[in-house]
C-alpha cells in the first residue's frame, strides 16, 4: 500500500522518438532541435525532450525577457555596489522601483524610474510575444486556442497592474515594483491605501476562483488516479465512450455530493475557474483608486460590512479637537 | 525504508524547519476587541521575561527636604531648577549621576568642571540643562501622552550617557543619484547607517525624518467610499506603513493593539491607545525640533550622525520594546522635582494649558544641510501624484 503513495510516474515507456504531426505550411516550421530522452524528466512527465520549435516570436520573446531580466538584475546588483555576496544575501530585499509619484505619466530620468519603465516595456513585450507564439503553435497543430486564451487572462491581470491602471491613475508610480519583498510590500500598501482590499468583491471572487481551482484540481487528479486501474486516465476516449472507470468516478461523486461532472465538463470547469481567477482579479485591481477609493467604506455604504458592538470606549479623532497639537 | 521510518524523518525535518522560524511557542493572546474582529495582542511569556528583566526602573533617592533655601540662592548659574530647594536640587543631581553618567565615571565631573561647578563649558552640562527642561515639559505639558506616569532621565538613559534607542537621518546608500541601482530609501537589509531595517522589511528605512522631525502627512487612506480628491500614492502608504511598524516594534505590540485592522483609519473602531499614540507622535516631533535640534552646535562631532545631525528620539527611545515604559511603573511619581516648575501662582498662570500648537519646523541653529534632508525626505514620503 505504502509504495503506491508516490508523486512520480510509475511507468516509463521507451520507444523511438515521436517527431510530431506533419505541419503546415512548411518553411518556418522546421523543427531545429532533434529529440532526445531523459530518464529523470520521465519520472515527472514524458521522457522525450523535443523536437523544440522556437520560431521568430519565441526568439523575440526570449530576447525581450532577457533584456528585462538583465535590467532588473543589474539594477539590483548595482544597488549593492556590484557586490555579488551582498547581492545573494539581500536578494529578497532588492528591487527596481517604479518612477517617483511626481513624474506622473511623463518619462522620468533613468535612475528615478527610467530603468523600471524599460524593464516593464520589455517584460510586457516578452509576455505578449509568447502569447502570439502560444496561439500560433495551437493553430498550426489544428488545436483549439484554449491555452492561449487562458494565458491571455493572466496577461490581463499583468497589464492591469503594470500598465492599464497606472495610465488610468495618471502615474507610473502606481505600478508594482520588481522585487520579491518589494512587491509584497506594494500589495500590503495597496490595501492600506485603498481601505482594505478584502472588501473588494472582485478580490473576493478572484480568491474563490483561485482556491476553487486548487480544489477542482485536487478532486479531478484524485479521481483520475483513483480510477486509473480501470483505464480512467484515457480521459478523451472516456468522454465519448464512457467505460467502467468513468462510471465508477461518476458514482463516487454522486454518492459524495449528489452531482458529478463528466469526463469532458470537468475540464471546462477547471478552465473557467482558472481563467476567472485572474479575470476577476484584474477587474478588482482596475476598479481600485479609479472607481472606488476606500473598499471598507464602500462595503459599509452597501451594507456588506457589519457593525460590531463596542467593547471599549472609542475616542474621537484627536486631529478634529480644538486646541490639540497639530 | 519503511513508512514509519519515513514519517519519523519527516517529523524531524518539520521540527527543524519550524525551529528556524525563530520563536518557540508558547504564544499567548489576549483579546482586546469584540470577538471575531481579531483584535488581540500576542506575546510569548518566555521572551516577555527577558524584556521584563531589561526594563527595571532606576534607583530612587530618598525624598528631599522641600523647606530649605532655594538652590538658586545658594549656588550660581541655576537656570532650570531654580524653583527647587537645596535638598531637592541635590537629590536631582545625585539621581542624574546614577541614571545618566557612564558606568566607569559615576561622579559629578562627567558634566561639571570640578574646579567650578557653575562653569558651563562642558557640552554635557549644556545638554543636561536642556534635557532637564525637556523632562519638565514632557511631564507638565504632554500629559496627553505620558499621563500621570511621567518620565525621568532614566526612562531613556537607563544608566548611560547616550540612550540605546535613538536615530540619525539616514545618509542613504550613497547611490541616490547614481546612473543605475538607486534604492529610493528602501529595498535593503541594512540602512545607510548600517543598521537592520525596520521590522527587517524592505520598507523605507528612515520614516523618522519626514514624520518625527518634519510633519509629512501620515494619513493616506481614502476618506470616502468613492474617489474624492485624495491623491496619496501607494509609495506614500509604504512610508506610513514603515512608521507604523516602527511603533509596533518599539512597543512590542501588534497592529491590533490600537487599530481594528479591517478599517485602519476609523477612530470609532480604534482602541483609546491609538489616541495616546497620536499624541506621542506629536510629542516626539516637537521635542526633536525644540530640544534636540537646537543642540546641534553643542554636541561634539563624535556624538553626531553621518549627516552632522544630532541624535534624535523616536518611540523606542522611551518604550524600549514595552507598551508602556517599565510596564507602566512610574518613576516620576517619586520625583516631583521633575514634574514641572513648582511655580508660585503667578508663574503657573503664565504656563500654557495645551502644548504648543506647531513646533518650529527647523530650529534656527540647525545646519542648513539638515533642513535640506528633512525637505527631501518629506517630499519622498508625501509626494502626491501629479
Amino acid at each position: 500500500m505504502a509504495e503506491y503513495q508516490n508523486i512520480f510516474t510509475r511507468v516509463q515507456v521507451t520507444a523511438p522518438h515521436y517527431p510530431g504531426v506533419p505541419h503546415e505550411p512548411r518553411g518556418v516550421w522546421v523543427r531545429g532541435v532533434k529529440a532526445s530522452a531523459s530518464h529523470w524528466l520521465g519520472k515527472i512527465g514524458d521522457a522525450q525532450i523535443g523536437p523544440f520549435y522556437l520560431g521568430s516570436t519565441g526568439f523575440a520573446s526570449i530576447l525581450c525577457f532577457l533584456i528585462a531580466f538583465e535590467i532588473v538584475g543589474l539594477n539590483m546588483l548595482a544597488s549593492v555596489s556590484w557586490n555579488p555576496l551582498q547581492f545573494i544575501r539581500q536578494l529578497f530585499w532588492l528591487a527596481l522601483e517604479p518612477p517617483a509619484p511626481q513624474y506622473g505619466l511623463r518619462l522620468p530620468p533613468l535612475h528615478d524610474g527610467g530603468w523600471y519603465l524599460m524593464a516593464g516595456f520589455f517584460l510586457t513585450m516578452s509576455v505578449l510575444l509568447w502569447w502570439v507564439r502560444t496561439y500560433n503553435l495551437a493553430r498550426k497543430l489544428k488545436m483549439g486556442t484554449h491555452t492561449a486564451w487562458a494565458f491571455a487572462s493572466a496577461i490581463w491581470l499583468f497589464l492591469v497592474l503594470g500598465f492599464i491602471r497606472p495610465v488610468f491613475m495618471g502615474s507610473w508610480s502606481e505600478a508594482v515594483p520588481f522585487g520579491i519583498f518589494a512587491h509584497l510590500d506594494w500589495t500590503a500598501a495597496f490595501s492600506l491605501r485603498y481601505g482594505n482590499l478584502l472588501y473588494n468583491p472582485f478580490h473576493a471572487l478572484s480568491i474563490v476562483f483561485l482556491y476553487g481551482s486548487v480544489l477542482l484540481f485536487a478532486m479531478h487528479a484524485g479521481t483520475i488516479m483513483a480510477v486509473s486501474r480501470f483505464g480512467g486516465e484515457r480521459e478523451v476516449e472516456q468522454s465519448l465512450d464512457r467505460g467502467t472507470a468513468s462510471e465508477r468516478a461518476a458514482l463516487f461523486w454522486r454518492w459524495t455530493m449528489g452531482f458529478n461532472a463528466t469526463m469532458e465538463s470537468i475540464h471546462r470547469w477547471a478552465w473557467w475557474f482558472a481563467v476567472l481567477c485572474t479575470l476577476t482579479g484584474g477587474i478588482g485591481i482596475l476598479l481600485t483608486g479609479t472607481v472606488v477609493d476606500n473598499w471598507y467604506l464602500w462595503a459599509v455604504k452597501h451594507h456588506v460590512a457589519p457593525a460590531y458592538p463596542a467593547t471599549f470606549e472609542a475616542l474621537p479623532d484627536p486631529a478634529t479637537l480644538t486646541g490639540a497639537a497639530k | 525504508m519503511n513508512i514509519r521510518f519515513k514519517l519519523l524523518l519527516a517529523a524531524i525535518a518539520s521540527v527543524g524547519l519550524l525551529s528556524a522560524c525563530g520563536e518557540r511557542p508558547p504564544v499567548q493572546s489576549v483579546q482586546l476587541g469584540y470577538r471575531g474582529t481579531g483584535m488581540e495582542v500576542n506575546y510569548n511569556p518566555r521572551l516577555m521575561k527577558i524584556v521584563a528583566e531589561r526594563n527595571q526602573i532606576g534607583g530612587i533617592q530618598p525624598a528631599a527636604d522641600t523647606s530649605g533655601p532655594l538652590a538658586k540662592d545658594i549656588y550660581q548659574n541655576v537656570q532650570v531648577l531654580n524653583d527647587l530647594s537645596v535638598g531637592e536640587f541635590t537629590r536631582v543631581m545625585l539621581s542624574m549621576t546614577e541614571w545618566v553618567t557612564p558606568t566607569e565615571q559615576k561622579n559629578c565631573t562627567y558634566c561639571h568642571n570640578a574646579e567650578n561647578y557653575s562653569d558651563g563649558s562642558k557640552y554635557q552640562y549644556q545638554v543636561a540643562r536642556s534635557m532637564l527642561k525637556m523632562t519638565r515639559e514632557i511631564n507638565s505639558q504632554w500629559t496627553s501622552h505620558v499621563k500621570q506616569t511621567g518620565v525621568t532621565c532614566h526612562t531613556c538613559h537607563r544608566g548611560g550617557p547616550v540612550p540605546a534607542y535613538k536615530w540619525f537621518t539616514d545618509p542613504g546608500s550613497g547611490r541616490e543619484n547614481a546612473f543605475i541601482g538607486t534604492r529610493a530609501g528602501q529595498n535593503s537589509v541594512i540602512t545607510g547607517l548600517g543598521m537592520t531595517t525596520i521590522g527587517h522589511s524592505s520598507l523605507p528605512y528612515d520614516p523618522y525624518t519626514p514624520f518625527l522631525l518634519g510633519d509629512a502627512n501620515i494619513r493616506v487612506e481614502g476618506t470616502a467610499a468613492l474617489p474624492n480628491g485624495n491623491r496619496s500614492s501607494i509609495k506614500q502608504a509604504e512610508w506610513t506603513y514603515a512608521l507604523m511598524v516602527h511603533m509596533s516594534e518599539s512597543l512590542g505590540v501588534n497592529c491590533t493593539y490600537c487599530h481594528n485592522t479591517r478599517a485602519w483609519a476609523s477612530w470609532s473602531q480604534s482602541r483609546p491607545q491609538r489616541t495616546v499614540a497620536w499624541y506621542g507622535i506629536r510629542m516626539v516631533r516637537q521635542l526633536n525640533n525644540s530640544y534636540l535640534l537646537p543642540l546641534t552646535q553643542t554636541f561634539p562631532a563624535h556624538r553626531k550622525g553621518p549627516e552632522g545631525d544630532v541624535a534624535k528620539i523616536n518611540c523606542a527611545t522611551c518604550h524600549q520594546g514595552v507598551y508602556k515604559p517599565y510596564f507602566g511603573q512610574s518613576m516620576a511619581k517619586d520625583y516631583p522635582e521633575l514634574r514641572g516648575r513648582k511655580a508660585p501662582a503667578a508663574e503657573a498662570a503664565a504656563a500654557p494649558a495645551a502644548p504648543a500648537a506647531a513646533p518650529a519646523k527647523t530650529a534656527t541653529s540647525s545646519p542648513a544641510k539638515a533642513s535640506n534632508v528633512i525637505a527631501q525626505a518629506t517630499a519622498a514620503a508625501s509626494g502626491d501624484r501629479l
